[in-house]
């Protein structure tokens, strides 16, 4: 665990990214009744931008820094 | 029709299954060869955080709240971002300090603190002891549910059967069994169970498997892939509203509370701090599970949803407990083995959670309150037993026991009032109440005890009376008008609309009060006084634990004597004599030493061995027992001092060198300046020789030619002769003086010279010296004038040495007047304690660079008309030896173009000054 501390202020700053994209009111723009691809779309948001979080957690993590 | 004889069969066969994986686990640990040391099992044990209330009551919450259900995961996934920096702390203290739970671990920060432990551990129990429910609850629903296969609808509940005809009271003495069986085997200081976490990974596991299985057979097999799904919910008007976020009870307020509720009870739930630190086999694991816990979490969700609607479209609104319809919807469908699957899956979830909690629960009980207690018990004489180990595992069994019947009795008490959601909540934010002192203690170093204590306490009693009470008086067994009315009937006191506080829902409103009332008086009382010295020690290791990484490194601050006999004994009480040994042995080979007798009892053995003890009875515990053994001497003021003087010591050392180093520098330019003056004195020396035997050569060589002159011719007339020999004559005497005065000036220099002082007076001595030199003046027409005071006192000196200065002053005044008014004065001074002697002239004066060497050897003042010397040019060196010898001192004031002056001191003995001075 004793990495750069890049990778750790990277996560904080993921963290925050994470706490904007899942709370109001970013999270109203997609409250509605629309849907794609047959799916709602706050359902899709959420799980999208979960995995994308999720994504980015695992990219900052597994990378390695040179 | 399921027989209940094939489900609990089955049942029996998936947990005597966790034994073996558990037995398997425990056996390769043994062996060294450990099958959970890999992110990936860590992972998966970390999972024990999605439970029944994720197996089952996610799809009951989305089928009331859509979305809603998904703050609970959402939260996790972003605090897992922050554990870089947070739970790898958590680790790495509760690794150095052989902390074993999250009582322990705030008792420890704040001082190993007892009372703190036992706050924490009832805060704990008392919070936890609603989510237990919430699993027996489950797992009863779910077997009521399974027995009416393939019948869905609800018959009656099993919390209104007295407990020996309800099967939830065996599943509870069941669970029971197993976690004392694998929880409680044997005492080991690091409290770690591998074979334990091994069972709950598979759990982990299975509960993924079955729950994504329920979910593509209601996903593909009942409807045609999501877009379906969702094409028929909207068909349904009350469907549509939970597909809209802002529907049913889906508030953005209640969203952010149950955001952050569950991000601080992924690293605050009991069971979530054993399995993520004290279970935890390397502290890199973490990395991995950082993203992938949350993958975990994102899989487990993906069908929440569509199993919700898929239950409230195929039953008729109302006939089914929306908690179940993973079980009902297969078993509607007729999919035996698939609802056997999905019963499975939920067993797992409750059983992983059920016995990773109270196993940590029991520790804390044991820890932080029984033995505390125990212990302080003196007529008990614990102290003085051979092996408590016995005594604590019996403790820990009794405690597990006590907190699953605890689980049962809520559950029958309150647990039909709620969906199991809400139960769940309640303890979360139980658990919440922990994170000021935790999250503070581990970043804020001014934390105290005092603001730790209070802050816990108030918090908790926020949340007994607006969450815990609430919920009894909805199960109707505290007046609802406790409810409805407030206490007392005092309309601001309403449990939960606090002071008047509503639109909330109960969740948000008793987070947001306990909260003010945790951190208001953590913040407050910790601001009001100074941290004690323990307090302060812990904080600095806790707060700085990435500085401290040297084991031992508390041990600092300790003094006293054991031993090592003692400590081993100490050590076998709690843990049994044969780990002790084994423990020991292990500590001679860290520390380098062939064998464990040559251990030396000092503070780093002492340290170890609270450690050991702290993983067995908590670390306010062993602190004590450790001093019972060992004779600690208090740290008394002066040794603190003397501590803080070691490191004051340090500093004032380097200081010292730099001292030293400026003193050797200072002494370097000293030497090299003396050294330069010796290369000086050296050069002079020289010059001094060629000087004198240049000066000795002038006269000699006219010596020499007019001595030949007279022998070369013998014709010379007489007056011719005699002019040519009173030039030899002369030549011959200054020669004679010269030497006379290098002879002089060497002996006075050697300290060699004749010295005849007497009492004299000066009128005389000058009187003399003026009369000497008035024919000399007379001749270059020099006005030589005299002035004395009436009265001159006597003094003491060398008469003829006094004359000789006088006399080389004047021959020097009469050797550089050159202008046809020319006159030099003699005067004297009385001054308080000498005469002052002054030769003044009006000659060509000397400039100031010339005043500095006209004191040295054969420095003659050219003449800067004729370029030749007069005078020796040791007449004033010689001069100022004399009058330094007689306690004077000789200087000149001299502006070039309008004379000089020199003057010259002679002490006046005392009594003479007193005479002047009448």
């Amino acid at each position: 665990m004793n990495g750069p501390p890049l990778k750790g202020q990277r996560l904080v700053a993921l963290f925050l990214l994470g706490c904007l994209l899942f709370n109001f009111p970013l999270l109203s723009l997609f409250a509605g009744s629309t849907r794609l691809w047959g799916i709602p779309l706050i359902y899709l948001y959420v799980f999208v931008a979960w995995a994308v979080i999720i994504a980015l957690m695992a990219l900052i993590i597994e990378r390695k820094d040179h | 029709m399921l027989s209940g004889a094939l489900i609990v069969v089955l049942s029996f066969a998936y947990v005597g299954l966790l034994f073996a994986i558990a037995y398997w686990g425990d056996k390769r640990a043994d062996a060294g060869r450990s099958i959970i040391a890999n992110p990936y099992i860590y992972t998966l044990s970390l999972a024990v955080y999605c439970t029944s209330w994720t197996f089952y009551g996610s799809v009951g919450r989305a089928a009331t709240s859509g979305i809603g259900f998904l703050p609970i995961y959402l939260g996790p996934t972003l605090m897992a971002a922050l554990w870089w920096y947070v739970l790898l702390k958590m680790v790495r203290i509760s690794k150095a300090h052989r902390i074993t739970s999250i009582a322990d671990f705030i008792a420890s920060r704040y001082g190993k603190s007892h009372l703190l432990g036992g706050l924490v551990t009832v805060i704990a129990v008392l919070g936890i002891v609603p989510y237990i429910a919430l699993q027996l609850k489950a797992i009863s629903a779910s077997f009521s549910t399974m027995l009416q296969y393939p019948n869905t609808v609800a018959t009656g509940s099993a919390a209104s059967l007295p407990f020996l005809q309800d099967n939830t009271f065996y599943i509870a003495m069941l669970l029971a069994a197993f976690t004392i069986l694998f929880g409680t085997r044997h005492l080991d200081a690091t409290e770690r169970h591998e074979g334990l976490v091994a069972a709950i990974a598979f759990e982990s596991i299975v509960k993924l498997v079955a729950f994504i299985a329920v979910g593509v057979f209601v996903t593909w097999g009942m409807f045609n892939g999501f877009a379906d799904v969702f094409d028929k919910a909207s068909a349904s008007p009350e469907l549509n509203a939970l597909l809209v976020q802002g529907g049913a009870s889906g508030n953005y307020t209640t969203w952010a509370s149950l955001t952050v509720l569950s991000m601080l009870a992924i690293i605050l739930l009991p069971r979530q701090f054993q399995v993520a630190v004290v279970e935890n086999v390397d502290e890199r694991h973490l990395n991995k599970a950082i993203w992938l816990f949350p993958l975990y979490l994102f899989a487990i969700n993906i069908f929440v949803l569509p199993i919700a609607l898929g239950g409230l479209m195929h039953f008729p609104p109302g006939t089914v407990d929306a908690d179940t319809f993973v079980l009902t919807l297969p078993m509607s469908e007729q999919r035996t083995w698939l609802a056997l699957l999905a019963f499975i899956g939920g067993l797992s979830a409750a059983t992983g959670m059920v016995i990773v909690e109270t196993i940590a629960l029991s520790t804390m009980v044991c820890n932080d309150l029984v033995m505390p207690i125990l212990l302080r018990w003196k007529f008990l004489r614990l102290t003085e037993r051979r092996d408590l180990s016995g005594l604590l595992l019996g403790i820990r069994r009794a405690a597990i026991v006590v907190v699953l019947v605890l689980g049962y009795g809520y559950f029958h008490l309150a647990g039909e009032a709620y969906a199991l959601v809400s139960i769940g909540l309640i303890s979360f934010t139980a658990v919440a109440q922990f994170a000021p002192a935790m999250i503070g203690g581990l970043f804020w170093k001014g934390g105290t005890r005092l603001g730790a204590l209070l802050g816990l306490g108030a918090g908790f009693l926020v949340w007994l009376y607006s969450l815990l009470l609430p919920s009894f008086a909805k199960s109707g067994w505290l007046p609802i008008t406790f409810l409805t009315e407030g206490i007392f009937g005092i309309d601001l006191l309403k449990p939960q609309e606090l002071f008047g506080l509503d639109g909330l829902d109960d969740i948000s409103h008793c987070l947001f009060w306990s909260m003010i009332a945790n951190i208001g008086c953590y913040v407050g009382f910790s601001l009001w006084r100074r941290p004690t010295a323990t307090e302060h020690s812990q904080a600095n290791l806790f707060v700085d634990v990435f500085r401290h990484v040297a084991p031992g490194s508390g041990s600092r601050f300790w003094r006293g004597s054991a031993t090592v006999a003692d400590l081993q004994t100490l050590l076998g009480r709690f843990i049994g004599p044969e780990r002790a040994g084994e423990s020991f042995a292990a500590y001679a080979r860290s520390q380098g030493i062939q064998g464990s007798e040559q251990i030396a009892a000092n503070a780093v053995l002492v340290h170890y061995v609270e450690s050991q003890i702290a993983g067995a009875i908590g670390s306010a515990s062993a602190r004590d027992m450790v001093a019972s053994v060992v004779v600690e001497e208090p740290l008394a003021l002066d040794e603190v001092m003397a501590i803080i003087d070691e490191a004051s010591q340090a500093l004032a050392y380097s200081r010292q060198l730099e001292q030293k180093s400026r003193e050797l520098e200072a002494a370097t330019n000293e030497l090299r300046s003396a050294n330069q003056r010796l290369q000086e004195l050296d050069r002079l020396k020289d010059d001094f020789i060629s000087t004198v035997t240049h000066e000795l050569r002038t006269p000699l060589t006219s010596i020499r030619a007019f001595s030949e002159i007279l022998s070369d011719n013998p014709q010379l007339d007489a007056e011719q002769r005699a002019r040519f020999l009173g030039i030899i004559t002369r030549e011959s005497e200054r020669l004679t003086r010269l030497i006379n005065q290098v002879l002089d000036l060497a002996k006075i220099e050697s300290g060699a010279a004749d010295w005849h002082p007497s009492e004299i007076d000066m009128r005389e001595v000058l009187e003399d010296a003026v009369a000497a030199m008035s024919q000399v003046c007379k001749e270059r027409n020099i006005a030589l004038e005299l002035r004395l005071p009436e009265k001159l006192p006597r003094v003491m000196a060398d008469r003829d040495r006094v004359m000789q200065v006088v006399l080389n002053l004047l021959s020097n005044a009469i050797n550089f007047s050159d202008k046809s008014d020319s006159r030099i004065t003699v005067s004297v001074t009385v001054e308080a304690e000498a005469l002052c002697i002054d030769v003044a002239d009006n000659g060509i004066g000397i400039s100031p660079a010339d005043q500095a060497v006209i004191f040295e050897k054969f420095r003659q003042v050219s003449d800067s008309s004729s370029g030749k010397p007069r005078g020796s040019g040791l007449g004033l060196v010689i001069s100022r030896e004399i009058v330094r010898h007689l306690g004077g001192r000789l200087w000149v004031d001299s502006t070039p173009g309008l004379g000089s002056t020199f003057h010259f001191t002679l002490p006046l003995r005392r009594e003479d000054a007193a005479a002047e001075a009448d």
